[in-house]
């Protein structure tokens, strides 16, 4: 009898099955990877498994010991021995290793919490995972590396049976990474179960006993990792068709725009740990440059780095055409007055003033541009967003109508529409279909071919394959940070991406 | 990763307090020829900070958790007022005089800690609702009329222990530090050591004037008792981990909103207490009384090394704190500094700090 089973799950979100029909089983003493392109499901099928989502909001059984279990959240997950080491990390950074190794358990005599007790269960707790720091430094002085070992130690002073760990070395450095595998082989040994996603696909092979692949929601089959190759993983993980759904704009010959080299951006959490390394690229006037790679492969950062929003320091050369120096922009500012515009991954966060009316979200990067005197001129800023609205068919009830009631569709199309506006160059979208609805996507796709035919230059970072392979005209493949891959359109397929994207950089 | 020694850690941020406050104090003995560092004038400075620091090491708790209480100069002022009223109106006796403000200010806080923990409304707004009430209250109970009571309520605020009270207070907790460090380990030793030579030196100072004066040693006592429930009791370091990282704190199964009900029940406590010692060390319950010292207690909680954003700071920083904040009033006040001065150097004073702390921090 495996120790945990996964029968038929089955998750429902507004619009979409994330899961269908899901059924995984584990073992004691295994790790089982969970592999799968992003969206595939993997993540939405731990936080069912763990009580993220509690029992009663999906469908389908999970047994325990043979035992069916319903787990209202976490914390009750957590009691029958399933832990969840999140990529975000749940440790309380100005408190010592030691005291969140025993928050919220603390051992008490007479009101006061006995340190000698926490002292001596935090070293036994470091010393199962092999990690040896001062328990009373403050988390927030140690590597992200240590702290995930932290936080296995203190799923297993929880007495955890089954961990469960979603993308564990993502952000760690290659060393951080082989000892945290070498920890696992270790609990492997003295029969902790874990299951283990990872988009590195070396890693899953060096760790795991089976293999699972989701694909679109569905289990597409569970093997022994020893009768797999990484070939056959990724074709399970792709294995569908690429539709033409994408009319490309012809390929132009226009005068190179951007060139980017040697570009690389450090990690502000992590020293010495580059998110995105020595990369170079061109764009030309009228072109589609396509950015592949996995979740945590560094495209965002890639993106935010050339717009001057870097949340680390970036060295390497930008030249724009029209600009004298090749130093990286300092600030979205100097990006957006040398005509470089970001359609960010989330837009209610970085794109929109949700509470602000359709008219005022369209003009705000142009605002200057309204001004007469000092004063806005009202008139022409209406006239302007409603000329924008129809073109790019934006369906709002009025330009007061605030931009957080709108679907997600209209809003990406206001985000497009402000900086459209501003009148860019260089145009960079970062996932700018994630979250919107059939129609407005083939919308989006076609104004994405006009803006490029227009002549304007457009990096697109997408992790939909079939749109990233229907857009592009080049394919910039990232892994871990690096470039892996440059892929003419003719020659792209699903398959050539994803070996790229989970190739050892 | 390497095996690391248990060091002694160096206590950096406090050290720099302790220097900015050296600095201060060296600054105002030259400006006002050496009248700052009498034992006369240091006696009236601890006097005049009892009540700030009172509020201050409450508050550090409630700001430790991520939140905020705008009420505690008006509810101080409301406790005091209810003290005064039930001692001298009333005739009750002065025991109950003293326990009604707490009981009061406790349930108060307890009110207003439910409202933001149940009902989720930021406690920036139910704080500063809460501060309006108790100011109309402590105008509606007084009538605007000055209630004065007599002299047996007003040692709480104005007595000296006898100095030979003070030196034998001085010498069983010296005892006890020295046991403390005999047991100790190397580092933490001369912690315990420097603390009986500053017990000894202060003991000295006060007792060159009129002895230890009574607030002061209430301050010092609940400061002890409020630093103790920070740093060792499951109640305080939850607070740390509410504040520092609530997601966290909530999976780690660490019961949230009683920490929270109590924190904000904890800090009604002390406006209480603080409220008693304000009405006997004016000798009076005015109609205005409290009014402001919140921002003192939140300033000198943050000159102590508090975060607004939670997580950090501790109850001597705030005493510290205070300290800075009382020594500058008292230092202007000394140099005949006119008086609309005062404010405005302890604003810049204020953000000043904050400004070098967050430097210092990006600095590592």
């Amino acid at each position: 009898m495996p120790l945990l089973e996964l029968k038929a799950i089955t998750k429902d979100f507004p619009g979409v099955r994330a899961l269908d029909g899901v059924s995984f089983d584990l073992e004691a003493g295994e790790v089982h990877a969970l592999c799968g392109e992003n969206g595939a499901g993997k993540s939405t099928l731990i936080k069912a498994l763990c009580g993220y989502f509690p029992s009663g909001s999906f469908g389908g059984e999970i047994l325990l010991d043979g035992q069916p279990v319903h787990f209202g959240n976490l914390l009750a997950g957590e009691e029958h021995g399933v832990a969840l080491i999140a990529q975000e990390l749940a440790l309380v950074p100005e408190l010592s290793v030691a005291e969140n190794l025993t928050l919220g358990q603390e051992p008490v005599r007479r009101g006061l919490i006995r340190w000698d007790v926490v002292r001596a269960g935090a070293r036994r707790a470091l010393e199962r995972v092999g990690l040896q720091v001062d328990p009373e430094r403050p988390v927030k002085e140690l590597g992200i590396g240590q702290q995930q070992l932290v936080e296995i130690a203190k799923a297993l002073s929880k007495n955890a049976r089954v961990l469960v760990l979603d993308e564990p070395t993502a952000a760690l450095a290659e060393a951080d990474a082989a000892r945290l595998l070498g920890v696992l082989r270790d609990l492997r040994s003295r029969g902790v179960a874990a299951i283990y996603i990872s988009h590195r696909l070396q890693e899953v092979f060096e760790i795991a006993d089976r293999i699972t692949v989701l694909r679109d929601g569905r289990s597409v089959g569970t093997e022994r990792a020893a009768a797999l190759t990484r070939d056959r993983v990724i074709g399970l993980m792709v294995g569908r068709e690429v539709k033409e759904l994408y009319p490309r704009a012809p390929v132009s010959s226009g005068a190179v725009v951007l060139q980017v080299a040697d570009w690389s951006v450090a990690d502000p959490d992590n020293p010495g740990r580059q998110v995105v390394g020595a990369v170079s690229f061109e764009v030309r006037a009228g072109e589609v440059l396509g950015i592949g790679g996995l979740m945590g492969a560094g495209r965002t950062a890639l993106l935010a780095s050339l717009f001057g929003a870097a949340r680390g320091p970036v060295s390497g050369q930008l030249r724009l055409a029209g600009r004298s120096t090749t130093a990286p922009f300092a600030a979205p500012a100097e990006a957006i007055a040398f005509g470089v515009a970001l359609v960010s991954e989330d837009r209610k966060r970085y794109g929109l003033l949700l509470e602000a009316g359709v008219g005022e979200n369209l003009t705000l990067v142009a605002l200057r541009r309204f001004a007469r005197r000092g004063w806005l001129d009202g008139a022409a800023q209406d006239r302007e967003a409603a000329a924008q609205c129809l073109s790019l068919r934006i369906k709002t009830p009025g330009l007061d109508t605030w931009a957080g009631q709108l679907s997600g569709g209209n809003q990406q199309k206001i985000v497009l529409g402000k900086w459209l506006l501003a009148k860019p160059r260089v145009l960079l979208l970062d996932e700018p279909t994630r979250g919107i609805d059939v129609g407005s996507k083939a919308e989006i796709y076609a104004l994405v071919n006009r803006l490029a035919g227009s002549g304007l230059a457009v990096i697109l970072v997408s992790s939909e394959l079939p749109e990233l392979l229907g857009l592009s005209h080049r394919i910039l493949v990232l892994s871990q940070g690096r470039p892996t891959a440059l892929i003419e359109a003719a020659q792209a397929t699903p398959e050539r991406v994803m070996a790229a994207a989970t190739a050892k950089a | 990763m390497t095996e690391e020694p248990a060091g002694f850690r160096i206590p950096w941020r406090a050290l720099t307090m302790v220097g900015a406050l050296l600095i201060i104090w060296v600054v105002f003995s030259m400006t006002t020829e050496g009248r700052f560092l009498l034992p006369r004038n240091l006696a009236l400075l601890v006097r005049q900070m009892s009540v700030t620091s009172l509020l201050a090491i409450g508050m550090v708790l409630v700001i430790v958790a991520g939140q905020i209480d705008l009420s505690v100069g008006a509810l101080a002022g409301l406790l005091g007022g209810v003290s005064a009223m039930a001692f001298v109106r009333r005739g009750y006796p002065l025991p109950v005089a003293f326990l009604v403000p707490v009981l009061l200010g406790a349930f108060l806080g307890f009110l207003q800690g439910s409202l933001v923990a149940r009902l989720r409304i930021p406690p920036f707004i139910v704080t500063l609702g809460g501060m309006l009430v108790f100011q109309g209250a402590l105008l509606g109970l007084t009538g605007g009329v000055t209630t004065s009571p007599t002299s047996a309520y007003l040692v709480v605020g104005q007595s000296y222990l006898p100095r030979g009270i003070g030196w034998g207070v001085y010498g069983l907790l010296a005892l006890g530090f020295a046991l403390a460090a005999v047991r100790s380990p190397a580092p933490a030793r001369w912690r315990w050591l420097g603390l009986i030579a500053l017990g000894g030196l202060f003991t000295a100072v006060m007792n060159a004037y009129e002895g230890v004066p009574f607030p002061v040693l209430l301050v010092l006592v609940l400061a002890a008792a409020l630093s103790l429930v920070a740093q060792h009791t499951p109640f305080g370091r939850h607070l740390y981990a509410i504040g520092g990282n609530r997601e966290a704190a909530f999976y780690s199964g660490i019961p949230i909103e009683r920490r929270l009900v109590g924190v904000f029940t904890l800090m009604g406590l002390m406006c209480g207490i603080a409220g008693v010692v304000l009405t006997a060390r004016v000798g009076s319950a005015t109609s205005d009384a409290g009014r402001m010292m919140e921002l003192d207690a939140i300033a000198a909680a943050v000159i102590g090394g508090a975060s607004l954003l939670g997580g950090r700071g501790t109850v001597w920083g705030a005493l510290l704190g205070a300290l800075v904040m009382a020594s500058l009033d008292n230092g202007m006040s000394l140099m005949n500094t006119e008086s609309f001065w005062q404010p405005i150097i302890k604003g810049a004073i204020l953000v000043a700090a904050v400004g070098a702390d967050i430097a210092g921090r990006k600095g590592r």
